[in-house]
């Protein structure tokens, strides 16, 4: 299947030079390289500009609420596990709205691929600080600057657990369908951030061009040489930031422990008379 | 009439619940319909845990009043039930009149552990009411399974110190199954078909959480217990998508939780079943007591028009079978289905008849042709429901307005299309639901003056309706309201008296919104259900 069948008929409605075009083509194209049908695949998505993805792509799709397409991408896989799952999400969707949803499907190790479009703004509700913005950012809702820090989440997701730790630049498509195809192919929970220009409100390319590379020698496993390099960038400063598969290990995921023996038919009957017995 | 109620009292951590249970099944032995009130505070050790047992012979779901015969493991127990009833304690912690037992004295004898006190009383209790020790034993062999020799023996210490005031006449029927309504809740949800469970622990609820995640060992039957009660909503509806029948339980602030999650239900049609069981309110309120003071809260719940369906049985024996239906009718419309309970409920046991295998309607199943539209939009607003994958297809759900396909609009055509066809999906269920018995009346028949109630105060309205020749009208379903029912079993109706556990009258002004208007209106916010007694006494006063 070609990539563009990959794309449904919906009208597109992100801004031109919006970021998320590359994430969109980017993922058309791993899915039609990795010989995968828009029936075998789900893409889940929350609220804000990424969550038009959802419409965007010919495959399966469940648009979901704010904050919340993780724990459904997460019941979509225990429901049935041979479908693959993406769960796109916005930096306000993951790390602000259901940060919660985020640790604990890294904790569990659940076996779906999550994209965070990270424009390091609100788009959708036209230019609020989120939990990655600068520190000072001045949007709408705090016009003097924040009076907050950002958190580093990929910090955070290796703390949580996460089997799988990528960061990818939607202005370097080639480095990005390299992260998204290992993404999709890791075995358990696979966390991509993509730095992602928006064209309205927070247009970052020039600072992201200067600093963003890709670490050469880098072994994926080490995790104390991929803790270095997720701290490297804390989203603050200017620091060099770090782009690919920074960490990846093995683990037993969730649908493998929670699904392990529970093939078949349930005996209700079975079940029900047995219980009954007991009382 | 022989009707008999027993008391059991003590501290939390002593065990109270299930020495509840085995005096439940001594009178089941004796051939007894058995109830049983559990009360207790919101701790874990101290404070003053107490267990009702009513025996009657005829079909019981309330606690009468006074209890005739009272185990005290405390002193406590004894001045608050003690009074007027035949009193058995343990002599070595409380004083008090009646049988004295040496309970902790045996217990150290015996090298058996501090909680196996209750059994002991118990023997004694079994003695006092003049219960043969055969039947004594057989309930100890039941209740205890591979523990019950020591309790055997410490049951039998029990009887031989304690001496016979009473005599409980056996009945020649057999002990029929002692289930919860949270017990009938779990097992009516897997006869409708259930193929995952997913909650958040939250008294009233949990003990659905706990006997499903008992019952799916080593079945194909999926329990999982999330991070919050919004992830818990949200990954049933993820399941639900990958073609999963799932149902989430949980209480008040939980559910309060779960709302966006039940719109979302709403307008992406994606099928769910919650069992939302009360507790007094507002925010923790008071997390053992019961209450059915959400019943507004979850006829609206969630923001936007969308239909649903709102069941409240009354009783275990229909706990099991409005919750088998719910999987049913969630998934026939698409919609999220209610089972509305609450503490006295869930957690009371009581002798359940039920037939496991009663009919239940199939679901028509068939293929898709052509382009799959996840919301074709047709004549009964029911679109054909298939979850991924499907061959050559997509499956678009979505939580905004959307066209058949499932793509996002904001095309006025399209969004007037979406809202009726969700309207009119709610008139199809409507009309539907007429097939359904969704209403039932108690009592006699066909009295001038009724009781309108819903819910676990039915069983108290029924028992006071038999001794008070009063009509007794129930609905089961809250939503879609069965007006046309409810206006036939109001013919010749000239006084009514709504009755339900709110301070504001939930039911009461969900009836004067169909036109139906009460005279007048018991309320009870206490936490704890209606005795006999007392809500005789209160149905006396409206109806001078």
């Amino acid at each position: 299947m070609k990539g563009a069948e990959f794309i449904s008929r919906a009208q597109n409605t992100w801004c031109p030079g919006c970021g998320n075009f590359v994430i969109q083509h980017t993922m058309k194209e791993v899915l039609a390289g990795l010989g995968l049908l828009p029936e075998e695949v789900v893409v889940v998505s929350g609220i804000g500009c990424h969550a038009k993805i959802a419409d965007y792509m010919q495959t399966n799709s469940f648009y979901s609420i704010h904050g919340r397409g993780i724990p459904v991408a997460t019941g979509i896989h225990l429901g049935n596990p041979k479908l693959t799952v993406l769960c796109s999400a916005g930096d306000g969707d993951a790390y602000a709205e259901g940060l919660d949803h985020l640790i604990f499907a890294a904790k569990r190790n659940v076996d779906i691929t999550v994209i965070i479009h990270d424009n390091r703004v609100y788009g959708l509700t036209t230019g609020q600080y989120t939990p990655t913005s600068p520190p000072g950012f001045a949007g709408k809702s705090t016009p003097e600057g924040t009076h907050e820090d950002p958190f580093n989440p990929l910090d955070l997701m290796l703390a949580s657990g996460a089997t799988f730790i990528a960061r990818s630049y939607s202005r370097d498509k080639k480095g990005m369908a390299e992260v998204l195809k290992r993404a999709i192919r890791h075995k358990g929970f696979s966390f991509v951030e993509v730095l992602q220009v928006c064209a309205s409100f927070y247009d970052a390319h020039a600072c992201y061009d200067e600093h963003v590379y890709t670490p050469e020698g880098h072994n994926p496993s080490n995790r104390d040489s991929a803790e270095q390099l997720i701290r490297e960038w804390n989203y603050a400063g200017e620091g060099a930031i770090p782009l690919g598969v920074l960490y990846e290990r093995n683990a037993p995921t969730f649908g493998e422990r929670v699904l392990a023996g529970k093939e078949g038919e349930i005996d209700r009957m079975g079940i029900i008379q047995e219980a009954i017995g007991k009382r | 009439m022989n009707d008999y109620s027993i008391c059991i009292g003590g501290q939390a951590g002593e065990g109270i619940n299930k020495a509840g249970m085995l005096i439940g099944r001594v009178l089941g032995l004796l051939g007894y319909h058995v109830y049983m009130y559990y009360d207790y505070p919101s701790l874990i050790r101290g404070g003053h845990n107490y267990a009702i047992l009513r025996g009657a012979d005829h079909e019981i779901g309330a606690v009468s009043g006074k209890p005739d015969i009272v185990c005290a493991l405390d002193q406590e127990t004894v001045q608050q039930h003690g009074e007027g009833a035949v009193l058995i304690y343990d002599a070595d912690v409380a004083k008090g009149e009646g049988i004295g037992v040496p309970a902790t004295t045996i217990i150290k004898e015996e090298g058996a552990s501090p909680i196996a006190r209750n059994t002991v009383l118990i023997g004694a209790l079994c003695r006092a009411a003049g219960i043969p020790r055969e039947i004594l034993s057989e309930a100890v062999k039941k209740e205890f399974g591979p523990r019950s020799e020591e309790n055997l023996r410490l049951a039998l210490r029990g009887y031989h110190a304690g001496e016979e005031r009473m005599q409980i006449p056996i009945r020649k029927n057999d002990p029929l199954p002692l289930l919860t309504g949270n017990d009938a809740i779990a097992l009516g949800l897997i006869r409708g078909g259930l193929d995952a469970y997913v909650s958040y622990p939250m008294t009233p609820s949990s003990s659905i959480l706990h006997t499903m995640a008992d019952l799916a060992q080593d079945t194909p039957l999926l329990v999982i217990h999330p991070e919050n009660e919004i992830a818990v909503i949200t990954m049933a509806l993820g399941l639900s998508y990958a073609g999963k029948r799932v149902a989430v339980g949980t209480s008040g602030g939980g559910f309060c939780l779960m709302t966006e999650g039940v719109s979302l239900a709403g307008m992406a049609e994606q099928p769910v079943v919650i069992v939302m069981a009360m507790r007094p309110g507002p925010s923790t309120g008071m997390p053992t007591y019961s209450s059915q003071g959400d019943l507004s809260f979850v006829l609206h719940a969630g923001h936007g028009e969308f239909p649903r369906i709102v069941i409240a049985p009354g009783t275990t024996e229909e706990a099991y079978e409005w919750s088998a239906r719910a999987v049913h009718l969630a998934w026939r419309f698409q919609v999220p289905v209610f089972v509305l309970s609450d503490k006295n409920l869930g957690e009371h046991p009581k002798s359940t008849e039920i037939d496991p295998e009663f009919p239940m309607p199939v679901a028509s199943v068939r293929s898709p042709r052509g382009t799959y539209d996840r919301y074709c939009n047709t004549p009964d607003g029911i679109s054909p429901f298939y979850p991924p994958p499907l061959s050559d297809n997509v499956v678009k759900v979505n939580s905004y307005t959307h066209d058949d396909f499932g793509i996002t609009t904001e095309d006025p055509g399209h969004a007037a299309a979406n809202a009726v066809k969700l309207i009119r999906k709610g008139a199809t269920i409507e009309n539907e639901m007429a097939y359904y018995g969704c209403l039932r009346v108690d009592g006699a028949e066909d009295a001038p003056i009724a009781l309108i109630c819903f819910g676990s105060t039915g069983e108290a309205c029924r028992e006071i309706g038999e001794r008070l020749s009063l009509r007794v009208i129930r609905p089961i379903i809250l939503e879609p309201f069965p007006l046309a029912q409810c206006i036939d079993a109001l013919m010749g109706v000239e006084r009514m008296i709504v009755v339900e556990e709110n301070a504001t009258g939930q039911l009461d002004s969900l009836l004067r919104g169909f036109g139906i208007n009460a005279d007048r209106r018991i309320a009870n916010v206490s936490g704890r259900p209606f005795s006999l007694d007392e809500l005789e006494q209160k149905v006396r006063e409206v109806m001078q």
